[in-house]
């Protein structure tokens, strides 16, 4: 479904992601995995157009994207939850759901946000509430549920466990995994190795902008270095 | 009464600063950038409207050559000089901003002469008086402030209620996130200038019938005091202008009645200073703070 060739991104002078090369296939949920300033977050920005890999080219769908510009790219039905949530905080919680259905047509709009509102009962409860005064677990669900407002094919999330509370990021990781069981293909960046592990198909490894260590995520689990460097044991 | 028609003559000068100020603070929601030119626009449609009046057209359709010929300028201002410098940084936009006024005043000056022209103030808006309790109060001064007062509620229905608005004010908080929902940012920004100008449109008229002698240069001393609104009120704030139009109106009518119309202008700038020294925010500013 999405195929990444050689994918080359610098900032100014800094080469950040050096020649990555990795896929996905449709209906499973695969993490990159990596620590602080390996590359994750900018190889998401680079697949949703808001950076530019300077070679190769990412095929979604059988299509290069490599030079449409992001806003386009959802069109496609690919779909990124960003890094800190970036959910519109002046805005209420309904009116950040509008802004994920933008490329939606209206009429199907209050059907769509009912359904989100299936695995986010809490966002129906606050749906007047500005986004700004949400809790930091609510602003997650409703940055994902922004985002699978666009009724994507392929969801990019980016940390999203990133300052919850462990019994928040087990709700944020269910709800995830139901999304992927309702057919959306999900790739997962996370620090949370562990629990991104438990409920990935597959994952890569990224260490400084390469990929270090690519496989099954129940041997990547097992893996000792893997182990060492990220799950803490 | 001396107060109640004070009241309203200051208000009718707060209502076209407001106008004014709402361009300036929409563009930089949007874009970051203090587009001085604004004013300039002002100055061009207050030409446009003499010009049409001038030329016996009906006040409507003086109007609408007004609205839209200001729109117009806007947009192709906004394609040849500040849209190639999307990526540049914030200080080139802001000196070709100064560069596009500056050479609007020149071509105005080239075109129309630096003579004072007389504007037909008479022919845009009816003429005449209406007691309101013991004050005398002119019908330009209550229908400039219902025509501002209607500008504004129309220009709050947009950003509020319609699918551009509402992708206006998500550019102006994240252009990035903006992007990720789908929103092709290039259409938003040329909408905002857009509907920047057509506000300053309706502040050219006003501007002309309170101030009936139209120069090449009216755009410079009226932009710059529509922009000590706008930082009073709170720049990028779309009611912080409001207020800040209205407020910098009163405050002039105030000093002018005091009996120091010399000091008038200056008395502004000094609030411009004294906003910078204690809340540089504005009154609607935000708090730079947010939740993690």
């Amino acid at each position: 479904m999405l195929k990444v060739e050689n994918m080359n991104v610098y900032y100014s002078n800094i080469h950040a992601i050096k020649g990555v090369s990795f896929h996905v296939n449709e209906g499973e949920i695969v993490t990159l995995i990596g620590a602080n300033g390996a590359g994750k977050s900018t190889i998401l920005k680079t697949i949703s157009g808001l950076m530019h890999s300077k070679t190769g080219s990412i095929s979604f769908n059988g299509e290069n994207i490599l030079k449409v510009a992001p806003h386009r790219i959802v069109r496609r039905g690919l779909a990124h939850a960003p890094e800190g949530r970036r959910i519109f905080l002046q805005m209420s919680v309904r009116e950040n759901l509008e802004m994920g259905n933008y490329t939606q047509s209206a009429a199907t709009m209050r059907e769509r946000m009912e359904q989100i509102y299936v695995h986010f009962p809490r966002l129906k409860e606050r749906h007047k509430q500005v986004a700004g005064t949400l809790s930091g677990g609510e602003q997650q669900m409703l940055a994902i549920g922004r985002a699978l407002m666009s009724r994507p094919k392929l969801l990019m999330l980016d940390e999203p466990s990133m300052g919850l509370a462990p019994l928040l990021v087990v709700e944020i990781f269910k709800i995830v995994r139901e999304c992927n069981e309702a057919g959306v293909t999900i790739l997962l960046v996370e620090q949370n190795a562990n629990m991104a592990l438990s409920i990935s198909d597959r994952a890569y490894v990224l260490e400084t902008g390469n990929i270090a260590l690519e496989g099954s995520a129940e041997d990547l689990i097992s893996n000792d270095e893997v182990k060492k460097a990220y799950l803490g044991a | 009464m001396l107060f109640l028609s004070q009241l309203i003559n200051g208000l009718q000068l707060g209502s076209i600063y407001a106008l004014v100020a709402l361009g300036y603070n929409m563009v930089y929601g949007i874009v970051k950038l203090l587009n001085f030119a604004h004013g300039d626009i002002i100055m061009v449609g207050a030409y446009i409207a003499l010009f049409s009046l001038n030329y016996n057209h009906h006040p409507v359709v003086a109007a609408l050559l007004t609205v839209g010929g200001c729109t117009l300028l806007a947009i192709v201002i906004e394609k040849t000089a500040y849209s190639p410098l999307r990526l540049a940084p914030r200080l080139s936009l802001l000196i070709t901003a100064i560069g596009v006024s500056i050479l609007l005043q020149n071509l105005a000056q080239f075109f129309f002469e630096a003579r004072g022209r007389a504007f037909p103030a008479d022919r845009l808006l009816p003429t005449g008086t209406v007691s309101i309790g013991d004050a005398t109060v002119s019908y330009t001064s209550l229908l400039t402030i219902g025509i501002s007062v209607a500008s504004m509620i129309v220009l709050t229905f947009i950003v509020n209620k319609t699918k551009l608005g509402k992708a206006m004010r998500a550019v102006s908080e994240d252009t990035g996130a903006a992007q990720l929902m789908g929103v092709n940012v290039n259409v938003v920004i040329t909408f905002t200038f857009a509907v920047g100008a057509a506000l300053a449109g309706v502040g050219a008229l006003m501007y002309g019938v309170r101030f009936p002698l139209i120069t090449p240069t009216i755009g410079a001393m009226l932009g710059l005091k529509a922009f000590v609104a706008a930082v009073f009120g709170g720049i990028g704030s779309i009611p912080g202008a409001m207020i800040g139009g209205f407020m910098i109106g009163l405050l002039e009518v105030l000093v002018i009645h005091m009996g120091y119309s010399g000091w008038a202008d200056g008395v502004v700038f000094m609030l411009l200073i004294i906003v910078l020294l204690v809340r540089p925010t504005g009154i609607m500013g935000r708090n730079l703070m947010e939740k993690v």
